[in-house]
C-alpha cells in the first residue's frame, strides 16, 4: 500500500519537473509599426570633412532619424514590454555597436541592463564614443582605428543618445531595457515578441523623433495577439 | 493660547524640514589631506557664495545661470571635468578641493583661494550631498601617473607623431589653436557650443598648470565635454611624450620643452612662423 503511494508521488514529481523544464512557451505579440501623414525628408549627410569615410559612399547616405519603408512602415522602432514582465538578469552574450563608414551600425541598439556592450571601430579614422545618459554614468572614450573593442555596460534602464564629437553627423541610441522581450523593427516595420507567459502586458513602441506609444495586451495561453502602432509623422 | 503655541511650533518645524538641508543619514563628509570637511558648515558657505550660479538644488540653474557660458556645474548629475579618476567615475575629494581653489580659467567660476582650506573642505562635503551617486558608488581609483621621464628631443618628436596619429588636430588644429575641422561643430553634453583648448593663447588649463595636470587631462578626459579619455589607447610613457610636445604648442610660454624645441632647426622654423602669424584665428561658434 505504502509502495503504491510512493510510486504515485514519484510519478507526480516526475511529471511536474517535466512540465517545468519544458522550455519557453506562452503567447506572442506581433504586429507592424506604421506612420500617417508626411514624414520629413531625410537630408543627405555631408562627410566632406572626413574624406576616408566620404569615399565609401557613391552617393551620400541620408540621415537615419526617421527610417521609412514600403506601406508607410517605420523601421528602427524599439518595441518592448514596459510592464507586466519581471526584470531579467543580463544574458552572457555581448551587444555589438560598430562604427563603419562614419555611421553607427545598428543605428538603434537594444540591449539589456548589465549586458556587455562591445563597441568596435572599423573605420580608418579615430572616433570618440560619447553616450549621453541622464540616469547612467556619462563617459567619453577615444577609439583610434586598430585599437581593441571597448567593453562597457549600463546598470539602469534608459534610452541613451550616442554621438561622436569629431563627426557631428553621427547619432545613435542605446535602448537599455529591463527584460529580454524587445524587438527593433526592420524594413517593413514588423515586430514579434514571443515567449510571453499568461498575464497582462504593456507593450511600448519608441521612435527617436516621434516619441512613445503604449498598448495593453493580455495573454491567456499560447495564442498570438496582433497589435499595430501608428505614429503621426512630423513634417520637420 | 496653548493650542496656538503648539500650532506655531508645528508650523516652524514643518518649515525647517521643508528647506533644503544637508543629508544627514548618508553624509560622509570629506577628507582632503589632514582636513575633514563637514557638510553642515559647507551648507552655510554654499548658500552664501555658490547658489547664485549653481542653484538652490545644486543642479546648475541658479539666478545667474542664464547669463553664464559655459553653464554652471550641475552637482546633481555629478559629471565633473577635472578628475584624477577614469572617465565616467566620480572625482576624489582632493579633485573637487583643487577645482575650488583653482577656479576654471576662461569661465565664470572664480578661484576660491580666498576661503580657508577648511572652508573649501566643508564645501566639498556639502557638494557631495546633491547627488545620490556619492552614496551608491565610490569615487574611482585615481589613475597611476608614472614619474615624468627626462625631457629629450626624441620624446617631443614622438609626441608630435602621436598628435597626428591620435587625430588631436581634428579639434585642436595642426598648430593647437583650437581651429581644427571639427572645432566649429563641437557641443558639450548640454548641447551648448564649446571650443577646444587653444594652446596658442595660454599656458594654464582648466584643470591645472603642471605637466602632471596636462597628463591627467587627456588620460581621464573632461567628462561632460567633447574631450575624451585616451587612457585605453595611449601607454603611460607615450603619454609623457605627448605632454612634452603639447608644451611646444604654447609658444608664448617659456617652458623647458619649448626651449629645447626652438633650439632645433625644425622647431625654430615652426615657432617663428607661428609668432609671425600673429592672428588669433579662433573658431566661429556658428559657422
Amino acid at each position: 500500500m505504502r509502495m503504491k503511494h510512493i510510486c504515485m508521488a514519484g510519478l507526480v514529481m516526475f511529471a511536474a519537473t517535466t512540465i517545468a523544464l519544458a522550455g519557453p512557451s506562452g503567447g506572442t505579440v506581433s504586429g507592424k509599426v506604421t506612420y500617417e501623414g508626411t514624414p520629413a525628408k531625410m537630408k543627405p549627410i555631408d562627410m566632406s570633412k572626413e574624406p576616408s569615410c566620404a569615399k565609401m559612399y557613391p552617393t551620400p547616405p541620408v540621415a537615419e532619424t526617421v527610417v521609412t519603408g514600403a506601406g508607410n512602415s517605420l523601421g528602427d522602432v524599439v518595441v518592448y514590454v514596459s510592464a507586466g514582465a519581471p526584470d531579467e538578469p543580463a544574458p552572457s552574450s555581448a551587444a555589438t555597436f560598430t562604427q563603419k563608414g562614419c555611421r553607427y551600425i545598428p543605428h538603434i541598439l537594444a540591449l539589456e541592463v548589465n549586458q556587455e556592450l562591445k563597441i568596435i571601430n572599423e573605420d580608418q579614422t579615430s572616433h570618440n564614443i560619447h553616450p549621453l545618459p541622464k540616469l547612467n554614468r556619462e563617459w567619453n572614450k577615444s577609439q583610434p582605428p586598430g585599437t581593441p573593442a571597448i567593453s562597457e555596460k549600463y546598470d539602469k534602464a534608459e534610452f541613451i543618445p550616442v554621438k561622436c564629437n569629431v563627426h557631428p553627423w553621427m547619432h545613435g541610441t542605446f535602448a537599455v531595457l529591463k527584460n529580454s522581450h524587445f524587438a527593433v523593427t526592420g524594413d517593413g516595420g514588423a515586430f514579434t515578441l514571443p515567449n510571453l507567459l499568461p498575464g497582462k502586458y504593456t507593450i511600448t513602441a519608441w521612435q527617436e523623433s516621434y516619441g512613445e506609444q503604449s498598448q495593453e495586451v493580455t495573454i491567456t495561453g499560447s495564442e498570438t495577439k496582433t497589435i499595430s502602432f501608428v505614429f503621426k509623422a512630423k513634417p520637420y | 493660547m496653548r493650542n496656538f503655541k503648539f500650532a506655531m511650533i508645528c508650523l516652524n518645524l514643518a518649515v525647517a524640514l521643508a528647506l533644503p538641508t544637508a543629508a544627514t543619514a548618508q553624509d560622509m563628509g570629506s577628507h582632503v589631506g589632514n582636513l575633514k570637511g563637514n557638510s553642515s558648515n559647507g551648507a552655510a558657505l554654499y548658500y552664501r557664495y555658490c547658489w547664485g550660479c549653481h542653484g538652490a538644488r545644486g543642479n546648475g540653474d541658479g539666478e545667474n545661470a542664464p547669463y553664464v557660458q559655459p553653464t554652471p556645474r550641475n552637482f546633481v548629475a555629478a559629471t565633473f571635468k577635472c578628475r584624477s579618476t577614469p572617465t565616467g567615475m566620480l572625482p576624489t575629494d582632493q579633485d573637487l578641493y583643487n577645482s575650488l581653489g583653482r577656479g576654471f580659467i576662461t569661465t565664470n567660476m572664480p578661484s576660491w583661494i580666498t576661503l580657508t582650506d577648511q572652508n573649501r573642505a566643508d564645501l566639498v562635503a556639502f557638494i557631495k550631498t546633491f547627488s545620490p551617486r556619492w552614496k551608491s558608488e565610490k569615487p574611482g581609483d585615481p589613475i597611476p601617473v608614472p614619474a615624468e621621464p627626462a625631457l629629450t628631443l626624441a620624446s617631443i618628436q614622438h609626441g608630435k607623431e602621436l598628435y597626428q596619429k591620435l587625430e588631436c588636430w581634428k579639434c585642436h588644429g595642426q598648430e593647437g589653436r583650437g581651429d581644427g575641422p571639427s572645432a566649429s561643430t563641437l557641443t558639450d553634453s548640454n548641447d551648448q557650443p564649446i571650443k577646444p583648448y587653444n594652446f596658442y593663447t595660454g599656458y594654464r588649463f582648466k584643470c591645472g598648470t603642471t605637466n602632471s595636470d596636462l597628463y591627467k587631462i587627456f588620460m581621464t578626459g573632461l567628462d561632460g565635454t567633447p574631450m575624451p579619455s585616451f587612457a585605453d589607447v595611449v601607454k603611460p610613457e607615450e603619454a609623457w611624450d605627448l605632454v612634452h610636445y603639447l608644451r611646444t604648442l604654447q609658444i608664448w610660454h617659456k617652458s623647458p620643452e619649448l626651449t629645447m624645441w626652438e633650439a632645433t632647426p625644425q622647431g625654430s622654423e615652426i615657432v617663428k612662423s607661428e609668432k609671425v602669424r600673429n592672428t588669433y584665428t579662433g573658431n566661429p561658434i556658428h559657422p
